[in-house]
């Protein structure tokens, strides 16, 4: 698998959609903004335009998740919401219609987060090919470490997608740096040893984590899990290069429909100019 | 362990050869170790199953969980610690007992008996608890958590906590905590807090979702004790390493009794702890045929089963490649068994493994197939066994009928089956399944003592006791 580990990662062909977002929002002067809405909630048409009302208010990268029957590192807001998608009959192959739809009305890179095993029952050359061709920019896997992720580097490499993996506040050294290389896109720097869900408060792990990226040569870092509220987005906007919210974006979509999670994107955004000043606002979130 | 998971050790074969021999306190435990050997797979890959399919934030753990215990394994202070618990607190070896009425029922094959229902908390659960909580203090770690099905992981798992002096969250399905409230009350008393599980299906799977969830989040302080060999590595490997005493002492046993191998041997495989260990002392005997019974609920063509090997297909759940009940979509299919120890859609990637190789003959027995072979056991040997133990033994009445189809003198046919656990906690299913209780859930016959009439409005029959008031 070792040799697996060191893809050419910069083909002359290839450009990241999400490393391009990224730097098209450094370039505007600020921070990217990273919003997750699973698919199919509260249901397909909805999730859809859920995502392109966060991409029109701000974010730069669209994480699309796919409901699992058993997702280990989500919390009990994003749990229930992919649940009741399943539960309303959510097909894993409806992703690329949601993928589709996004990115032709938005200027935002359309990421998949997913869980390993339904990539593995479709084929992942065949799950990648149908993301690729549905506009997608890559995957974010928070089950799939680089160890176990040799078919995924053949599929990413021969359509073109990114590789988002993740580090761990107790990832050693050895581990930060293995996976910062097989990464593609962006880092993902997890901010506490915990599942997805609103906290008061983002752990002092979180910069730790991005500083070790670093180190490692990562050149884009992005932080999530417990990021909820602009301030959370201002603190982590100072060290990362981009920010991932997800649970309180859930709870607006959940509680107040499309224009709330338009207006929540917008005011977290707002906590990402790295020149604008703060706004005083929460979200209650 | 290295950056790769499969950079395990070179060849630790050999010491673990006598690490089982000192376990099983055998002196002779190291003599069939072949080129070729089944035995000891070290993990992290069994052919193309096992793996870590794993969240990077508990990567940490399982390499701390993985090196202490590859000392562990070849540290005779760690060894004798275990074989004393085994044999002080859970009164191992436990018996090899023939079953000299039932093997009638079973084309006249003898059949033998390991009785792990004999241990202390009544199953082969007890072998893993110990072994993996002695790891837990090796590793300066002050609490552990652990699913459970029926409640016998967790009362094991609260049994080794109270014993060793470890706090002990147990996580449990709701369905399953009202099914067993019984097993909740006795985690309960052994000082372990119980917490009903409402996510998903509300079962054992469900249960081990919410401990990963809860391992994530306080793996500084926590070991996750997982009850079976299935999970990511070292888990499999280390889980049947505290197991492989079953086969030791089963293959000493028969071989004292009888005087040479057994034809064939059966366990019941829900993730298949207690059958790889049984089938670990005879892997390498190429004549010793190998059965595994997994669940097959209302019957496999209903849907409703845990067949797993039978039916499922290869995928990744709870961190191993292995078998899975998956939909088209690869969502994990709801298993559906009279036993709550076997109901569970996933199994060990060792026995995906043994399964493909063909070593291991997989089948699915019914939930009536079994209860059959239950009351069987209890009214020919005296014997009540876990209804997940019953499995097992209405497999072996079928190879028993197989191998000797033909035979002039069937009682040469000679078969070990894993009693992997006493029934007492089975014993109100297995009452309504036989119509032993009424529509109150009563043992019909039981309430006609003055007893039932307090607060009854329905009680008019019975005057006398009505006057008494």
């Amino acid at each position: 698998m070792s040799e697996s580990l060191t893809p050419p990662a910069d083909g002359a062909a290839f450009v990241s959609k999400s490393a391009a977002a990224i730097d098209r929002a450094k370039a505007a002067g600020r921070k990217a903004l990273i919003a997750y809405l699973p698919a199919g909630f509260p249901d397909k048409q909805a999730s859809i335009n859920a995502a392109i009302a966060v991409a029109r208010n701000g974010a730069d990268i669209i994480e699309i998740g796919i409901p699992y029957s058993d997702p280990v590192m989500d919390g009990a807001v994003i749990q229930a919401a992919t649940t009741q998608a399943l539960a309303q009959g959510f097909h894993v192959a409806d992703v690329f219609d949601v993928v589709a739809a996004v990115t032709a009305e938005t200027d935002a890179a359309v990421l998949v987060m997913t869980y390993w095993n339904p990539v593995l029952r479709m084929g992942v050359d065949e799950f990648a090919r149908r993301l690729a061709e549905a506009g997608g920019a890559g995957l974010i896997t928070p089950d799939l470490i680089p160890d176990e992720a040799s078919e995924w580097f053949a599929a990413s490499e021969k359509y073109g997608l990114d590789r988002v993996f993740l580090v761990a506040p107790s990832s050693t050294p050895e581990r930060v740096a293995m996976t910062v290389q097989a990464s593609r896109g962006f880092v993902y720097a997890v901010s506490i040893m915990g599942v997805t869900g609103a906290r008061s408060s983002v752990s002092n792990a979180a910069q730790a984590v991005v500083t070790a990226a670093q180190l490692a040569g990562a050149e884009r870092v992005c932080v999530g899990l417990g990021v909820s509220k602009p301030e959370h987005v201002r603190e982590i906007a100072a060290y990362a290069d981009g920010v991932i919210v997800g649970t309180a974006l859930v709870v607006a979509l959940r509680d107040g429909g499309v224009p709330a999670v338009g207006a929540l994107a917008k005011e977290l955004s707002g906590g990402l100019s790295t020149t604008a000043p703060s706004t005083s606002s929460t979200t209650g979130v | 362990m290295a950056p790769m998971p499969t950079a395990s050790s070179s060849d630790p074969a050999d010491m673990n050869d006598a690490a089982t021999a000192f376990l099983a306190g055998s002196a002779d435990g190291g003599g069939f170790v072949q080129e070729h050997s089944l035995r000891h797979a070290p993990g992290p890959y069994f052919g193309s199953y096992g793996g870590r399919w794993m969240p990077e934030s508990l990567i940490a753990a399982l390499d701390e969980l993985e090196e202490t215990f590859e000392k562990a394994k070849v540290d005779p202070d760690f060894l004798a610690e275990i074989a004393e618990l085994n044999k002080n607190y859970s009164g191992r070896p436990s018996l090899l007992t023939e079953a000299k009425r039932f093997s009638a029922h079973a084309g006249g094959a003898r059949i033998f008996l390991k009785r792990e229902d004999l241990n202390h908390t009544g199953s082969h659960k007890i072998n893993n608890v110990l072994g993996q909580a002695l790891l837990a203090k090796r590793m300066g770690k002050t609490r552990i958590i652990a699913e459970t099905g029926a409640g016998q992981h967790g009362v094991a798992s609260a049994t080794a906590a109270a014993l060793l002096g470890l706090e002990c969250v147990v996580y449990m399905g709701a369905e399953d905590c009202r099914r067993q409230a019984l097993n909740v009350a006795r985690m309960q008393l052994l000082g372990a807090t119980v917490v009903p599980v409402t996510n998903g299906s509300q079962t054992l799977k469900d249960a081990i979702n919410d401990a990963l969830r809860d391992w994530v989040a306080n793996v500084e302080s926590t070991h996750y004790l997982l009850g079976t060999v299935a999970g990511a590595h070292p888990f499999p490997a280390m889980v049947r390493f505290f197991h492989e005493v079953i086969g030791q002492e089963a293959r000493e046993q028969i071989l004292t009794q009888v005087g040479r191998l057994p034809d064939a041997v059966c366990a019941c495989i829900g993730g298949g702890s207690n059958a790889i260990g049984l089938f670990h002392g005879f892997l390498d005997d190429d004549d010793v045929k190998m059965y595994g019974f997994e669940a097959g609920g209302d019957g496999i063509e209903t849907g409703r089963h845990a067949a797993t090997i039978t039916l499922g297909k290869p995928g990744v759940l709870h961190g191993a490649r292995s078998y899975v009940m998956q939909d088209d979509d690869g969502q994990t299919i709801e298993s559906h068994s009279i036993s709550a120890g076997l109901d569970y859609p996933g199994v060990g990637p060792e026995h995906a493994y043994l399964a493909d190789l063909g070593r291991v003959r997989y089948e699915p027995i019914d939930d009536a197939e079994a209860m059959a072979a239950f009351k069987l056991l209890c009214q020919t040997e005296g014997i009540i066994p876990a209804i997940e133990s019953a499995h097992a033994l209405a497999g072996a009445m079928k190879v028993g009928q197989r191998l000797t189809e033909g035979e002039s003198t069937p009682s040469d046919t000679i078969i070990i089956v894993n009693l992997s656990g006493r029934g007492d906690k089975d014993v109100e299913t297995a009452a309504a399944w036989f119509g032993m209780l009424d529509e109150q859930g009563n043992v019909k016959g039981t309430m006609l003592s003055t007893r039932s009439a307090k607060g009854a409005t329905t009680m008019d029959n019975n005057a006398e006791d009505a006057t008494n008031e």
